[in-house]
């Protein structure tokens, strides 16, 4: 459940999640606006703990926080406690002791955010770590998909790539299969997690069958090092096997969209024409980070504090 | 530590708590349907008077009591001037005061402004004021979509304690309550559908505060 | 010299088969007698009513970290936590700093545990110099200075010739290869046990069958050196129907497994707890469910600790970054007792694993309760709630999966050589 941050959407239920893309929705509204800047958390300190390297997303965040009228401070240690000498956890602690009203963590081992939360007052909000989850990029996606479609119930979602090292895909398959879609997963066996079934997903070994009827097509963003032969033999196999392009498209629905979590290896997980052009909605999705993020940051920033906020009537 | 942010089957339990709670609390009906219609055209014929330019009336409701209370005057306005205006709904959450401590936000309500609020007279409709930190919300609120050459406020009713230098143009009925009482404003969702106001006798113990 | 009479408890020595109510008279730091109410009027008294008593324990799997690494542990507070624990046998591995393999480096942790521990410290010395898994070490000089079994414990002889070398030449001293058995090629860089819980939590995973392999090569090498292989901290079903196999075609193996194997899952990791990193991992509940079953059936023959100390500093990193291991020595009979109420075992098997068993693979003159052996028994109350505050025990270090849980089971006395070394009220008794 929401309320001690943000750490995953394995944790949310439903409502939780209708709660924040309704939100969403109406911080929307906000960045459409001439002034894109409301007082709701003006005081309030948010800071981006990066100890990977992600402007798009530490961006998105700051953006997020400053329409909201928070400070936002950006903080990138080095990305392993192992080659200073303070662990996370002093660095946690360290930040925390400055009164901080939500830390986001973006760290590149699975598990951090929750360590530092464990150890924080401020709510921690999970903006990524390792193979684990990514639960404002879900959100977004699941924004996304929701606006294009009007729903995500009984929707078929297929979601392509490495699955084994993404984040986005654990987070888009419990966001999905929550609000009432099929999700299934495509890739190479060798990029496919132990036991993947277990997340409640249909996998596949072909893009094709993967890919037959459905009504969202998600790339995953491929580390390109992975292509070269461990587990991969080569990019232009990857491409061949695993992009997508019109083709392969074909087999989806006809109104199908096709989303990327960015930035897009151009010719490798999408063809060229599919990454800039219709009906890829990549776009789409970066709008909508900002406005899912302000949502995140309204529900949760704030230090613990026993006072009520009672709705006035006058 | 503190409560996460209220979920909907957790607020749907709380109205249903809360309706139970006025039914047995309820003091009576304040105004009913036909007395908040003679209101509002009262206050329509008195934003006439005091408006120079009423072409240039763009009247905002302040959601959710606030939205079916413009919608209607602006009706009003039309039947008694021929004047279309615009109708905007401005939400104010984003711009309130107490928006300090972690624990249950609010639920944001829809903000929907057709047209630029620049050089218009604005005219802010409030169901029930009060202590005005609403209407101060609302004014900045609007301030951030343009510079209004005035800004007006209606409120159907009027029940006092206020907290900010704020003056109500047009009230609808001044009621005096006590301060752990509740006013509430009902309109069905139909456009034209019937209202209401009805107090609520707070608790002896001051279980409703506002 | 003195006399201590334990009398009235349930003493439990599988050794001879007993479960009796009976009392136990040591002299001259041996056991003299057990039997029923035995005259000793001049014996130091220990009230044993409503306590069972059995034979110290032999852990055959210890990591003292001395020396080199002081700040984890020591001789003296692993000796303490190992008296705590109701060890009176504590095996130690060599991946010290320097390694324990050459004579000089068993002698000083010899030396040092004559004048340090609490109880008797048994140096286990590396197989390969410097755990390099490159040259077979001393041995016979090994044996000489005091080792009681090799192993590069930590590291797999991934070379498969040397491992051979190993198990032919150890025969020569007639000494057992303690082997950590992990195909670190399948590892990589796995933390958690690969399955759903590796996937769910976005962790590398480590393949049972990681184990398997290198379990199955070991057993083959065993096979055509005739040497004694002993499977550390067995953590598979694989692992233990391979071992089964063995055994029932007379190929020399032994095996251990390690209280958290028993009890634990890798469902403990969730929570991204250092506290349940050990290498090998947690594994899933059909892997403990078949180590238990290892353990009553006899196919494996110990219950080892694997106490690992690791300082706060060390555990409070990232989940990847983090040492593997847990301390073990103070919450070992609590945690395996939970077998014994579940029904898994008998008491007799579980105290049989602690005791004589591991006493019996690594060739031990320890747990026993008869005429001659020493005096090393350990009293215990098995239904004493308490809770366990690492913080307050006697290791240097913290990283318990159990640290502020409540445990059932609480040592009240150990004895070595007929001494008290350890009281519930008292503490340890340094020597």
């Amino acid at each position: 459940m929401m309320g001690r941050g943000l750490l995953g959407i394995e944790d949310l239920d439903r409502d939780d999640i209708e709660l924040i893309l309704e939100t969403a929705a109406h911080m929307k509204e906000v960045g459409e606006r001439d002034v894109k800047k409301v007082p709701t958390l003006r005081g309030r300190t948010i800071i981006n703990l990066f100890f990977e390297s992600s402007t798009r997303t530490r961006t998105s965040f700051e953006i997020a926080g400053k329409r909201l009228s928070a400070d936002v401070v950006n903080f990138s240690p080095s990305s392993s406690s192992l080659s200073k000498s303070e662990s996370i956890i002093d660095t946690a602690k360290t930040l925390d002791a400055m009164d901080p009203d939500a830390v986001v963590v973006r760290h590149k081992v699975a598990g951090v955010p929750k360590r530092i939360a464990d150890e924080l007052e401020a709510p921690v909000i999970n903006a990524g770590d390792g193979a684990h989850e990514h639960p404002t990029q879900a959100l977004l996606d699941l924004m996304t998909v929701v606006e294009k479609k009007g729903r995500a119930d009984g929707l078929t979602v297929t979601i392509v790539g490495d699955i084994a090292h993404s984040r986005v895909a654990r987070s888009n398959i419990y966001a999905f299969t929550k609000m009432g879609a099929e999700v299934r997963v495509a890739g190479p066996p060798t990029m496919l997690p132990a036991n993947v079934e277990s997340l409640g997903v249909k996998a596949f070994g072909s893009l094709r069958e993967a890919i037959d009827g459905a009504d969202v097509v998600m790339a995953l963003r491929i580390q390109r090092e992975r292509l070269s032969g461990a587990i991969m033999p080569s990019v232009r196999e990857y491409h061949a096997t695993f992009g997508v392009d019109r083709a392969k498209l074909r087999f989806a629905k006809e109104d199908a969209i096709v989303m990327h979590p960015g930035p897009v290896n151009r010719g490798v997980e999408l063809s060229h024409d599919l990454t800039d052009h219709r009906p890829s909605v990549i776009l789409d999705q970066v709008r909508n980070g900002v406005a899912l993020r302000m949502a995140v940051l309204y529900l949760l920033a704030g230090r613990p504090q026993p006072r009520p906020t009672e709705e006035e009537d006058s | 530590m503190t409560d996460p942010p209220k979920t909907a089957p957790a607020r749907a339990g709380e109205r249903a708590h809360e309706a139970a709670h006025e039914a047995a609390h309820e003091a009576g009906v304040l105004l009913d349907d036909l007395g908040i219609r003679r209101a509002l055209v009262r206050i329509s014929h008195e934003i006439l008077e005091r408006t120079e330019d009423p072409g240039a009336l763009y009247l905002v409701g302040i959601p959710n009591g606030g939205v079916p209370l413009a919608r209607q005057i602006a009706r009003n306005l039309n039947e008694i001037a021929d004047l279309e205006l615009p109708i905007g709904v401005l939400d104010t959450t984003l711009y309130r005061d107490d928006l300090v401590a972690r624990g249950s936000r609010p639920r944001l309500r829809k903000t929907e402004m057709p047209s630029a609020v620049d050089d218009r007279v604005v005219v802010l409709v409030d169901d029930v004021a009060s202590t005005g930190r609403t209407i101060r919300a609302a004014m900045d609120a609007l301030m951030d979509f343009g510079r209004p050459r005035a800004v007006q406020v209606v409120a159907l009713v009027d029940r006092g304690h206020r907290e900010l230098p704020i003056r109500i143009d047009y009230v609808g009925k001044n009621i005096p309550t006590g301060r752990s009482d509740r006013v509430k404003f009902r309109a069905e969702d139909a456009s034209d559908g019937a209202m209401e106001v009805v107090l609520v006798r707070g608790d002896a113990d001051g279980g409703a505060t506002s | 010299m003195a006399r201590v009479l334990i009398r009235g408890g349930r003493v439990i020595d599988p050794a001879t088969n007993r479960d009796e109510i009976a009392d136990v008279l040591l002299e001259d730091g041996r056991v003299v007698s057990v039997e029923s109410n035995i005259d000793a009027r001049d014996a130091e008294l220990v009230d044993a009513a409503g306590l069972w008593v059995t034979p110290g324990f032999v852990d055959l799997h210890a990591h003292l970290r001395e020396p080199g690494q002081e700040y984890k542990e020591d001789i003296a507070s692993g000796g303490s936590a190992g008296a705590a624990g109701g060890f009176t046998s504590i095996c130690c591995m060599a991946n010290t700093d320097p390694v324990n393999d050459d004579p000089s480096v068993t002698e000083y942790i010899l030396d040092r545990a004559r004048h340090e521990s609490p109880v008797r410290i048994l140096p286990v010395a590396a197989a390969t110099k410097g755990l390099k898994g490159e040259l077979i070490t001393e041995m016979s000089a090994l044996v000489e200075a005091g080792a009681v079994a090799f192993s590069d414990d930590g590291k797999t002889i991934m070379d498969s010739d040397m491992q051979r070398r190993v198990l032919e030449y150890s025969k020569m001293v007639d000494r057992p290869v303690s082997v950590h058995a992990e195909d670190l090629t399948l590892v990589r860089d796995g933390v958690v046990n690969e399955g759903p819980v590796s996937t769910r939590l976005g962790l590398p995973g480590n393949p049972a069958a990681a184990e398997t392999i290198s379990v199955a090569r070991d057993i083959h090498l065993a096979e055509i050196t005739g040497g004694h292989l002993h499977v550390g901290h067995v953590s598979t079903a694989g692992a233990v129907t391979l071992i089964r196999e063995a055994r029932n075609r007379g190929i020399h193996v032994t095996g251990e497994v390690t209280p958290h194997h028993l009890v634990l899952t890798d469902a403990e990791t969730a929570g991204y707890d250092t506290n349940t990193k050990m290498s090998p991992p947690l594994r899933s509940a059909a892997d403990v469910d078949a180590c238990i079953e290892g353990l009553a059936d006899g196919t494996l023959d110990a219950i080892a600790t694997d106490h690992a100390p690791h300082a706060v500093h060390e555990k409070d990193v990232e989940f990847t970054e983090a040492p593997p291991g847990v301390l073990g020595l103070e919450t070992a009979l609590p945690v395996v007792l939970e077998l014994v109420r579940s029904g898994r075992l008998s008491p007799a098997q579980l105290i049989a694993a602690l005791t004589c068993n591991p006493a019996q693979v690594f060739h031990l003159d320890a747990g026993r309760l008869v005429r001659g052996a020493p005096g090393d028994v350990v009293i215990f109350d098995p239904e004493r709630r308490w809770t366990y505050d690492p913080a307050k025990g006697y290791s240097k270090s913290r990283n318990s999966p159990w640290a502020g849980q409540e445990m059932q089971g609480r040592i009240e006395t150990t004895l070595v050589a007929g001494v008290v070394v350890y009281h519930v009220d008292r503490g340890v008794l340094h020597p």
